[in-house]
């Protein structure tokens, strides 16, 4: 068998979270510096959440005033990304939509992972609420998400909040169905097995012994929420349960441009591409991280580095 | 002596891997006889099954590849058939067991049709001709209540009864070779002592000859005529079953004699296990890959790797110190 | 026929187990689950294990043997039965109190390669136990005895920071013995410890173990179905079918003068690794199979495949009855 590991330091007992975590964005730091993909689609992920937060102040034009007269524009020195259909400029509204998107988008994500994964690995080990708690996400999951999110939003009332919680309801009950399988899985191994053997409890069996074992699974899924929120979004905005059409986002765009594809093929193409690149961004970095928190794949990383 | 019916000759059979070059099978040579019963015994990793694969030519190519060497069965070199002359040789000629009875057979086909399948191919027999040789088959190789069991699935059979059913498929032909490659390992011991027994009957009765790959030294004393020892993809000793068992030459067949521990011993008799780790394929060490785990090693052990040689007649053993080894000493 | 206890081995019981009953109950049914029927891995079983000895607790795969050692530990429930734990009733402990009991009491697992969690260091892995049950207040005395720990089983210190993937079988499972003893338990129960190595690794870990129980002064609940293996490690066996345990006592008589038709059979079925003893050797080779534990057979569990059973033997099950030499056996045909 051979010695893959770090052979600079020695052994410590279970060094706390912080440093745990630091280690890790350290080894995804360092493989950034050797993995030119990763470290572009970090740099993607930076340039998104600057326009996220300045994009407004950067904007040239009133992305919200319609210019009749300028209508359908291609692409062109002035207007980059060329005009709408009411003669607004796609650029600017590509870039103040990132606001909203990447808000619905992690929101969403962040929401439905924690709550998804914590009200898994609690059910998990409560016969009783497992079978209550799983007809009721399968009753959830029986409806498409939109026409549920679009039900939830015409009792609440459509708002940037609402339409995050909407999606979260559904993305979360997806997560707990996906979760809840891996970690009943999970909980048969024999070091879990053994970890009860030495008398280990429950909730140090869920947080060390399970958890870090159904990492690859949950990032893999968040990316994918990642990427349908922010679609969803839009769909919601196309059909008046999400936000006005003249406030930008990505999706409102997109969906806008959808009525003039031959016409202004630009219109949802702008958007579109920051969509992908961000999606794809996600994935990557996801990935990456997953890849670094598996010792098996990070000796293996090691020693392909270190044979290149 | 009968004639050789398999011949293995200086067959090296090599993996590429992530981790490098995996030499399973290096430099391999021995003779199985008409009807007699040799058994190729090795641990993990030793190379003992993918000397059989490369018998049966299952070797998966990539990563796997017969990079030399010859295995003759009645004269003919296995190694140069077409895949469509194997797949003939392969079922008719030479037949194989393995360990996992559950994933050899198909889990959606009866036991007859799955039976009659083997014999369609090899045979010219009719559909009733074959279902009936097929009830034949399963009386032979002792199934109670043989009309019912034909028309079972795979899952509605014990872990025994399915290995009973690999055997009669494997007969179905009455192969020259048939190998069994750690077919009862699996299985417990009352209902393994049933199939080696079972296995032992069905090929004297047909003459075949029969290969034992296993790890177990106990099987090997009961059923094997010869044995050879592998340890790191090449042969250590090999030779007749009760000299190896009474004057083992090679150092590591003494130490695994002297590692296991025996039914008919004292309780609290000292183990002698063998020091250290089975190596890493990819990585062995220098000169015999044994030396370093070995009592006799001398400085050359480390530096030159010894060649299977005969040390007396019927015997050969691959090592320099040979003249010294034994149990007692 | 003598069975005085050999070594240090006391005459109080540490582990006594009364007709202990462990039954799974079969469920059918998509939504609604009704019960149809229940597979009685264990079914009355009374055993004791007196400080200091080793126990081999012997029988083929649906025995019940796996589900006995469980069941000590409370890994699964008991249906019925009592099991005391130096004086302690194990079965009605709760909570925190369980928790301790598996203090007191180790475990180390057949598969080498599933038992230690993948994503923790193997210095954690070991430390484990005693961070659970707060065993030292300091951090640092932790790593000392871990360290201590890898000394006595045989692995180098400087291999606590690498992770179970980079080591071989044999390794792990010293990993896994290591954690077993580092909250300083009195009994161990080893769960087939050995049977998935190979041969010379066997040897060195059953060694490990007959060093381990003089060192630190253990006793062992010793699982396994390799009976030479068995044989090496026990002063008591005990024998086990379908549930049921069919012959008990010390291991030298049982090895040399076996009672019960079952034993018998097991034993001489296990080939020795001596051809020209094997081959002189006369075989009781056992038909069919082992009927299945949802639907054993009514009367002695093994008149099925048993040679010498009679009329009664399909009606009435046979008791324990002890024997001149301290032997239990349950059969209606054995006379010493």
């Amino acid at each position: 068998m051979t010695a893959i590991s770090d052979t600079s330091k020695e052994w410590e007992l279970a060094p706390p979270l912080s440093t745990r975590l630091k280690g890790m964005f350290g080894s995804t730091y360092r493989a950034a510096k050797r993995d030119l993909v990763l470290a572009a689609a970090i740099t993607v992920l930076l340039v998104g959440l600057f326009l996220a937060i300045f994009a407004p102040t950067l904007a040239r034009t009133d992305y919200e005033r319609t210019d009749p007269v300028n209508r359908i524009l291609a692409p062109n020195s002035h207007n980059w990304f060329g005009t709408d259909n009411w003669g607004r400029d796609v650029f600017d509204r590509t870039i103040v939509g990132t606001r909203l998107s990447f808000l619905v988008g992690f929101s969403v994500t962040l929401i439905s992972t924690v709550i998804g994964v914590g009200v898994a690995l609690v059910i998990s080990y409560f016969r009783v609420l497992d079978a209550v708690m799983m007809r009721f996400v399968d009753g959830l999951l029986a409806f498409p998400t939109i026409l549920l999110a679009l039900a939830l939003i015409s009792l609440i009332g459509p708002s940037v909040g609402n339409v995050i919680l909407a999606l979260s309801v559904t993305a979360t009950a997806g997560k707990i169905r996906l979760v809840r399988g891996a970690v009943l899985s999970l909980r048969e191994s024999t070091y879990v097995e053994a970890a009860r053997a030495i008398g280990v409890p429950v909730p140090r069996i869920l947080m060390l012994h399970v958890l870090p074992n159904i990492v690859g699974i949950i990032i893999v899924q968040a990316t994918f929420t990642l990427a349908s929120a922010i679609l969803a979004e839009a769909s919601l905005s196309f059909l008046g349960a999400g936000v006005p059409e003249y406030v930008p986002s990505w999706g409102n765009i997109i969906a806008t441009g959808q009525g003039y594809i031959q016409v202004g093929f630009h219109i949802s193409f702008f958007p579109g591409l920051f969509l992908t690149g961000t999606v794809l961004a996600v994935v990557l970095i996801g990935d990456s991280v997953r890849d670094h928190l598996d010792p098996r794949l990070r000796g293996r990383l090691r020693t392909t580095a270190a044979q290149q | 002596m009968t004639e050789s019916l398999l011949k293995v000759e200086n067959l090296r059979t090599h993996f590429r891997t992530d981790g490098g070059l995996v030499k399973a099978v290096d430099d391999v040579s021995f003779e199985v006889q008409q009807g007699e019963t040799f058994a190729l015994v090795g641990e993990s990793g030793c190379g003992k099954s993918v000397t059989a694969l490369s018998i049966m030519g299952l070797i998966p190519n990539p990563p796997g590849e017969i990079v030399s060497g010859k295995i003759e069965l009645d004269g003919v070199d296995l190694t140069q058939l077409s895949f469509g002359e194997m797949r003939a040789i392969r079922g008719s000629k030479i037949a194989m067991i393995f360990q996992e009875p559950m994933t050899s057979l198909n889990p959606v086909l009866t036991i007859e049709s799955q039976l009659s399948e083997a014999l369609k191919i090899h045979t010219d027999l009719s559909k009733k001709a074959a279902n009936d040789r097929a009830l034949e088959l399963i009386n032979m190789v002792g199934i109670a209540d043989a009309r019912t069991r034909l028309k079972q699935y795979p899952h509605q059979l014990s872990g025994g009864q399915r290995q009973r059913v690999m055997i009669a498929m494997a007969m179905s032909c009455t192969p020259k070779l048939l190998i069994a490659d750690e077919a009862t390992t699996a299985l417990d011991v009352t209902i393994q002592a049933q199939i080696l027994d079972l296995m032992k009957d069905v090929t004297e009765q047909s003459g075949t000859a029969l290969l034992i790959i296993t790890h177990n030294l106990g099987i090997v004393a009961r059923y094997a005529n010869r044995v050879a020892v592998m340890y790191a993809g090449k042969l250590r000793e090999v030779g007749e079953a009760v000299d190896m068992y009474t004057e083992p030459r090679h150092p590591y067949t003494v130490g695994l004699l002297r590692s296991v521990p025996r039914l008919d011993s004292e309780k609290g008799a000292p183990l002698a296990p063998i020091a250290g780790e089975i190596p890493d394929l990819t990585n062995l060490p220098g000169g015999c890959a044994f030396s370093p785990r070995c009592r006799w090693a001398v400085d050359r052990c480390f530096a030159e790797n010894p060649l299977l040689e005969e040390t007396s007649p019927g015997k050969k053993v691959a090592c320099f110190e040979h003249a010294s080894v034994g149990l007692n000493v | 026929m003598s069975s005085t206890p050999v070594g240090s081995v006391s005459a109080t019981p540490i582990l006594e187990v009364n007709q202990l009953k462990v039954y799974f109950p079969v469920k059918r049914g998509l939504i609604i689950q009704r019960t149809v029927g229940e597979v009685k891995a264990v079914d009355g079983v009374d055993l004791q294990i007196k400080h200091g000895e080793t126990l081999g607790l012997v029988g083929e795969s649906g025995s019940g043997k796996t589900t006995f050692g469980r069941a000590i530990l409370r890994l699964n429930d008991a249906t019925g039965g009592s099991i005391r734990y130096q004086g302690e009733d194990v079965l009605a402990l709760r909570g925190r109190a369980m928790r301790k009991l598996r203090r007191k009491i180790g475990m180390v697992f057949q598969d080498p390669y599933g038992s230690l969690n993948p994503r923790m260091t193997v210095g954690n892995i070991v430390a484990e136990p005693m961070l659970v049950h707060k065993i030292f207040e300091q951090r640092s005395m932790i790593k000392d005895r871990v360290m201590e720990l890898f000394d006595t089983v045989g692995l180098n210190r400087s291999m606590a920071k690498r992770y179970p993937h980079e080591f071989s079988g044999g390794q792990r499972q010293r990993i896994g013995i290591a954690r077993a003893l580092a909250s300083g338990p009195q009994l161990l129960i080893c769960d087939e410890p050995v049977s998935a190595l190979d041969v010379s690794i066997q040897a060195q870990i059953i060694s490990l173990f007959d060093r381990l129980k003089i060192e630190q002064n253990l006793t062992y609940l010793f699982i396994a179905h390799d009976l030479s293996v068995v044989r090496h490690v026990s002063d008591r066996v005990a024998v086990m079918y379908l549930g049921h345990v069919v012959e008990q006592g010390a291991a030298d008589a049982i090895y040399r003068d076996p009672q019960h038709p079952y034993t018998k059979a097991l034993l001489s079925a296990v080939p020795i690794p001596d051809p020209v003893v094997e081959r002189r050797r006369e075989r009781v080779v056992l038909k069919g199979d082992m009927p299945s534990p949802l639907n054993p057979p009514k009367g002695c569990v093994f008149n099925t495949r048993c040679p010498i059973a009679e009329e009664r033997c399909f009606v009435e099950i046979p008791l324990p009855r002890t024997f001149s030499d301290g032997r239990q056996i349950a059969c209606h045909k054995v006379v010493i």
